[in-house]
């Protein structure tokens, strides 16, 4: 890693973090892929989300689906952990929650391979910063 | 300098910023009833955690009440120390304390002496409204100390005598909440840690926490036992403290009346720890002139500082945190080992007694002494030189148990040939005598001139670390000194590193030095006490006709009957000693 | 505001959406902005008047202004001082610290070196628990990858600022969250609280002035500074400004970390976010602030969360433990679990609190095990008031509010206990009573043969009989009969 010096450095990296993301989840670039995110702070790790995302991993290899698996930090949403975040290419991020080994196969086959709608979304109930 | 108005109790007062509460209240005749606060003015002791919450005072517009002990007062505060909110919170916090404390006050050591049962007379205590369970611990006896911490209330003195003062470190809370309690680590016992016996948590425990091992009944067996004979001595510090015990003022010297008590106790001879004060310096004067003489002769090997070993505690001290340096204390034993065992040879043959017939009595303001004396390299065949070590409270109660009425006793004299001593021998019993003693005589042996003055006031004072330069006939001799622990460290630390100009030390472990021993009667945090005793050591010095201990003719007599001369063989046998790793 | 967008994050803004592990992922959301142009563009005096006006209070549980802190301490003059993050979370239910050190910890760095660079420090120090391993692990690799970046180290943005943080490990002592123990607690020393003032902004760590904030205010500098002063302080009410994370537990349907604007309703929070009470049970008490709080009932259900407010309730803010309780839930019986843990996590440095609350709990303990009398509940209050009034910290000072809020909210329930010898919640063990029914009694024997202490006792096909003084209430009796026949009372 270079040092960073100034603000114009920092503001470099922010958009080169950004316009690979934006890459990722648009239609339009062909590099686009799925995005995962799995909520691993301890409370999504105590109800299984280490063993969610190895199976997530495993199977999105076997099955050849280009995606990004990530963790993240913890939603909030406890009561229903594990939860992630699955990003298609051109659609708006959706929480999913008590993902086990069955939801993580639902999914897939569902929602990331066939666009439907799979039950156990949780609805985001709040405001960032930014709105 | 910043001054700050404010009233308390309705009364209006201007004190200097900075001070607490408590202090501005006593200015004005409020005494605002305090238990774990404990302030030594003179030696720069004080304890302040502020976690009894007994001196809790109202302070308008303050949410809570404030411990008067720690809250410094403000420009226009307004205090009250008893509005029927304090009062009845004090007298609460009170109960509970007394409501996890055992109520065995008849029988318990501390009766009588108490600052928890005297606190609890003073708010008017009749009634503990929270009963409940009892904290209770394992008790711990040591060769000095028992640790009875069912009694503790966690008022943290102990603890700060010996981590600040001392810097021994033995004593710490441990535990947490209602289980909190002040003891060695993992709750191991005293005889296992680095404790020095220096009993000064002992002098300062409000409560019969922390007792010293009581031995009154082991010496009146001796004393009743007719196949014995049962001698004593007793330290300098002691007659000047014994009369507190009795309704004197402190500071009053009751030495005929101690000599005399001793006598109807039933000893058979009462002799005096001066007699062998004057012994110790005649050897250890000695030793730092052979070691001063090699030094100015060139010799880079000789251990310079030399420093005192008379005191039980310091020696402890230094074989657990300073061993690498165990060749630099004088090898002189103590006075009172020197005492019991010249007592054992010289006198016991003069007398014709069998050493297992000879019962020697030490009466000492001191805890440790009864350690000191149980070390083994102190026996002869299993026998001691000092068979009991007692301190002055016990002594005091010896006295009264045997309905001797202390003030109406005359003044009696030491019997002989162990009892004579010089005012050198006496101011033992402070910190700094040890050191002006040595100089009365190292002088005049290594000037072979008489000294032009007796009275070293440079050496004298309360201050925790002194030094001095007394003119050698042009040698200017470097002299430091240390009380309690604490200093004492500093200086082992400077003499390490190499940075100690100094060539003799004299260490006390105790503020004050004797008289301030873990032995002495309770000075329940008056340093006062300690000054007056002090200056009754200086007093008695005075009075005497004889002040430097090779002057004392009984001392002479015993080096041309028995010793030779100082640091002969035989007195090397006899008076000195050797230390040991305790790490 | 959206309706069913109750919640605003900004302490959490990053929380779930970041990768913790990489720096970039942080700066992609302005990480490090803020910090940036402090040092490039303003100085540390702008800088604590922007969190002044913010009107931004300790998350922690004091809610003293960050910013007059900030201040305090930027003007006690010292060769050396220190910024300090309390991450010692201890109270029960609560780990929004946690979330946040797992979840996006640049934040916390950030805003410690912001801190350092307003209070002219250049050293940094987490105190957390070593029970948090991947909060630890995870600080620890942001910490090496803001190195890297030159985010700490020396001469930051070439400002010529040099900051760094270490991080040190608490026990977790629940007294260590207290400024002043914790900086004990970093000397190598017993952690206990002492005396205040000296307040750590002038003498805390090694002696030296010493700005000790919690993770969640932390959290929120970046973000303050990002949007400035005037955004944050148009959040929330007149005295609390911003937001503040609960952790909702206890008898709620979604459990979990949420973020409001101060002068949210409790209703709001319990209903609308939380999603209601389990099991469509009726609603009984929510206990903020932890083991200082209050317990509050229906009649707060309305009242705007912040910080007065609470306190006005008989409750507090405290580090934002929440936990709801239904109508099986007793009262006395809560109480006593609240004072089991202060009993547990109390120093034992000062009386007050060391013995006293162990006998309030023995108080409580007589009241729920059936052996109450009236005068307890009075006894109870006179000995909360006396531990209130004089403990040394604020752990003592705080203690008896779940039992004295729970006597002022719920006192029906501590007389029903005393006078009648029932538990209206039917928590109680030993106020239960297990009895058999004659009529619906068949006389099968399987309750008799099922009781571990032999205290039922009948002929067969003949009804059965409960001794009371050999009951353990154990309920399997209750649980075996096929009958219906034995009733709980």
């Amino acid at each position: 890693m270079t040092r960073i010096k100034n603000l114009a450095d920092l503001h470099k990296i922010k958009e080169e973090v950004q316009s690979k993301n934006r890459l990722r989840s648009s239609l339009d670039y062909p590099e686009h892929l799925v995005q995962i995110k799995v909520g691993m702070a301890t409370c999504g790790i105590a109800s299984g989300a280490k063993e969610t995302m190895k199976y997530l991993n495993d199977e999105l290899e076997q099955q050849a689906i280009d995606a990004v698996v990530t963790k993240t930090g913890c939603l909030g949403y406890c009561y229903a952990e594990p939860t992630i975040e699955v990003t298609l290419p051109g659609k708006e991020p959706v929480v999913f929650g008590y993902v086990d080994k069955a939801k993580v196969v639902e999914i897939i086959d569902v929602y990331i391979k066939r666009g439907e709608q799979v039950e156990g979304i949780i609805p985001l109930n709040f405001q960032t910063i930014d709105d | 300098m910043d001054t700050v108005q404010l009233t308390i109790d309705n009364k209006p007062i201007v004190v200097k910023k900075g001070t607490t509460i408590l202090e501005a209240a006593k200015g004005i005749g409020i005494h605002i009833p305090t238990l774990c606060h404990m302030k030594l003015d003179d030696l720069n002791i004080e304890n302040k955690p502020g976690g009894c919450r007994i001196c809790i005072v109202e302070v308008q517009g303050r949410r809570n009440l404030a411990p008067a002990c720690c809250t410094e007062v403000s420009d226009g505060m307004v205090v009250n120390s008893h509005s029927i909110r304090v009062v009845n919170a004090r007298q609460t916090v009170m109960e509970l304390i007394l409501s996890d404390h055992p109520s065995d006050c008849l029988i318990c050591p501390k009766s009588g002496n108490c600052d928890l049962q005297s606190l609890a007379h003073q708010l008017g205590i009749r009634e503990i409204h929270y009963k409940g369970e009892q904290s209770t611990y394992r008790e711990d006896t040591s060769p000095a100390i028992i640790r009875d911490i069912d009694k503790c209330i966690m008022c943290r003195r102990c603890e700060m005598m010996c981590n600040e003062v001392q810097t021994v470190g033995v004593l710490s809370a441990i535990n947490r909440g209602f289980n909190a309690v002040v003891s060695p680590a993992f709750e191991m016992n005293l005889d296992h840690s680095v404790c020095t016996y220096c009993g000064q948590c002992v002098a300062v425990c409000p409560t019969g926490a922390l007792t010293e091992v009581n031995h009154t009944s082991k010496v009146i067996r001796a004393l009743s036992d007719p196949s014995k004979t049962v001698i004593v001595q007793t330290a300098p510090a002691v007659r000047a403290a014994l009369g507190e015990e009795f309704g004197y003022e402190a500071g009053t010297l009751v030495t005929g009346k101690l000599v005399s008590a001793l006598r109807r106790l039933g000893f058979d001879y009462v002799f005096d720890t001066d007699f062998a004060a004057d012994l110790t310096i005649m050897e250890e004067g000695t030793e730092l002139l052979n070691r001063l003489s090699k030094y100015l002769e060139g010799d880079k090997d000789v251990k310079l500082p030399i420093l005192t070993s008379c005191c039980p505690a310091w020696v402890k001290f230094f074989e657990h945190q300073f061993p690498q340096m165990k060749e630099i204390p004088s090898t002189a034993r103590s006075p009172q080992q020197m005492f019991g065992s010249i007592a054992k040879s010289y006198f016991a043959e003069k007398m014709n007694i069998k050493r297992e017939d000879l019962v020697v009595v030490s009466i000492m303001p001191c805890v440790a002494k009864k350690y000191e004396c149980g070390r083994d390299e102190f026996k002869v065949n299993g026998n001691p030189d000092v068979d009991y070590a007692v301190t002055t409270r016990e002594l005091a109660s010896l006295i009264k148990l045997a309905n001797i009425e202390f003030t109406k006793l005359p003044d009696e004299n030491f019997d002989n040939p162990l009892g004579e001593s010089t005012g050198a021998g006496v101011i033992f019993g402070t910190t700094g005598g040890v050191i002006e003693a040595a100089v009365r005589t190292a002088y005049e042996l290594y000037t072979k001139k008489s000294l032009p003055r007796l009275d070293f006031d440079e050496l004298r004072g309360m201050e925790g670390i002194r030094h001095a330069t007394i003119d050698f006939n042009g040698f200017p001799l470097n002299i430091g000194i240390a009380h309690g622990l604490g200093n004492a460290r500093k200086l082992l630390e400077k003499i390490e590193a190499g940075e100690s100009e100094f060539h003799a030390i004299e260490i006390m472990s105790c503020p004050g030095g004797c008289i301030g021993g873990g032995g002495q009667p309770y000075h329940h945090g008056n340093a006062e006490i300690l000054k007056k005793r002090q200056m009754a050591i200086y007093r008695e010095d005075k009075n005497k006709t004889l002040r430097k201990s090779h002057e004392n003719p009984y001392i002479i007599k015993l080096y041309e009957e028995y010793l030779g001369k100082p640091m002969s063989e035989k007195a090397h046998s006899l008076l000195h000693t050797e230390y040991f790793d305790r790490t | 505001m959206n309706d069913n967008k109750k919640q605003l994050r900004i302490a959490l803004r990053n929380c779930g959406f970041i990768n913790p592990e990489i720096i970039d992922d942080y700066i992609s959301r302005d990480g490090y902005m803020a910090l940036g142009k402090c040092l490039t563009e303003h100085t540390p005096e702008e800088t604590i008047k922007e969190i002044k006006d913010s009107g931004l209070r300790g998350r922690g549980g004091g809610g003293f202004p960050t910013g007059l802190k900030w201040e305090i301490t930027r003007k006690s003059e010292s060769d050396q001082k220190y910024v300090v993050c309390n991450a010692d979370e201890g109270d029960p239910g609560a780990f929004m610290d946690r979330s946040i050190l797992e979840g996006d910890p640049h934040s916390v760095i950030e805003a410690m070196a912001i801190c350092g660079y307003c209070i002219g420090a250049d050293k940094g120090l987490v105190y957390i628990r070593a029970e948090y391993p991947l909060a630890i692990e995870r600080l620890q690799i942001a910490l090496s990858q803001a190195r890297e970046y030159g985010l700490l180290g020396e001469n930051i943005f070439r400002s010529g600022f040099n900051f760094d943080i270490e991080i040190r490990f608490g026990a977790g002592a629940f007294v260590c969250g207290e400024e002043t123990a914790l900086i004990h607690s970093m000397e190598g020393l017993r952690g206990e609280p002492t005396f205040k003032p000296p307040f750590p902004s002038v003498s805390g760590y090694l002696g030296k002035p010493t700005n000790v904030n919690n993770v969640e205010t932390f959290a929120n500098i970046p973000a303050i500074l990002n949007k400035g002063a005037a955004w944050f302080s148009s959040i929330g009410t007149e005295k609390s400004k911003g937001t503040k994370v609960f952790a909702l537990a206890g008898k709620i349907n979604n459990v979990g970390l949420i973020e409001v604007p101060m002068g949210t309703t409790l209703r709001e929070v319990i209903y609308e976010i939380g999603g209601g009470i389990r099991d469509g049970k009726k609603f009984k008490s929510v206990q903020t602030g932890g083991p200082s709080g209050g317990c509050l009932t229906t009649d707060f259900l309305d009242t705007p969360i912040d910080y007065d407010n609470l306190i006005d309730a008989g409750s507090m803010m405290g580090s934002g433990g929440m936990i709801v309780m239904d109508e099986d839930d007793c009262m006395v019986a809560i109480a006593k679990f609240y004072l089991e843990f202060t009993l547990e996590e109390s120093c034992g440095k000062c009386s007050p609190c060391r013995i006293g609350n162990k006998r309030l709990h023995e108080i409580l303990d007589k009241i729920t095990s059936g052996r109450g009398e009236f005068q307890d509940i009075e006894r109870l209050q006179l000995l909360s008031q006396v531990i209130k009034d004089t403990s040394l910290c604020g752990l003592g000072q705080t203690s008896p509010n779940p039992v004295l809020s729970t006597i002022a909210n719920f006192e029906d329930e501590y007389l029903a206990h005393v006078n009648e010898g029932k538990c209206p919640a039917g928590q109680c063990k030993a106020l239960l009573k297990y009895e058999i029914i004659e009529d619906l009694c068949t006389g099968c024997t399987l309750c008799f043969r099922n009781c571990p202490v032999g205290a039922i006792s009948g002929e067969r096909r003949q009804p059965h009989y409960i001794d009371q003084s050999l009951c353990i209430k154990c309920g399997v009796c209750y649980e075996k009969c096929k009958f219906n026949a034995i009733t709980l009372s």
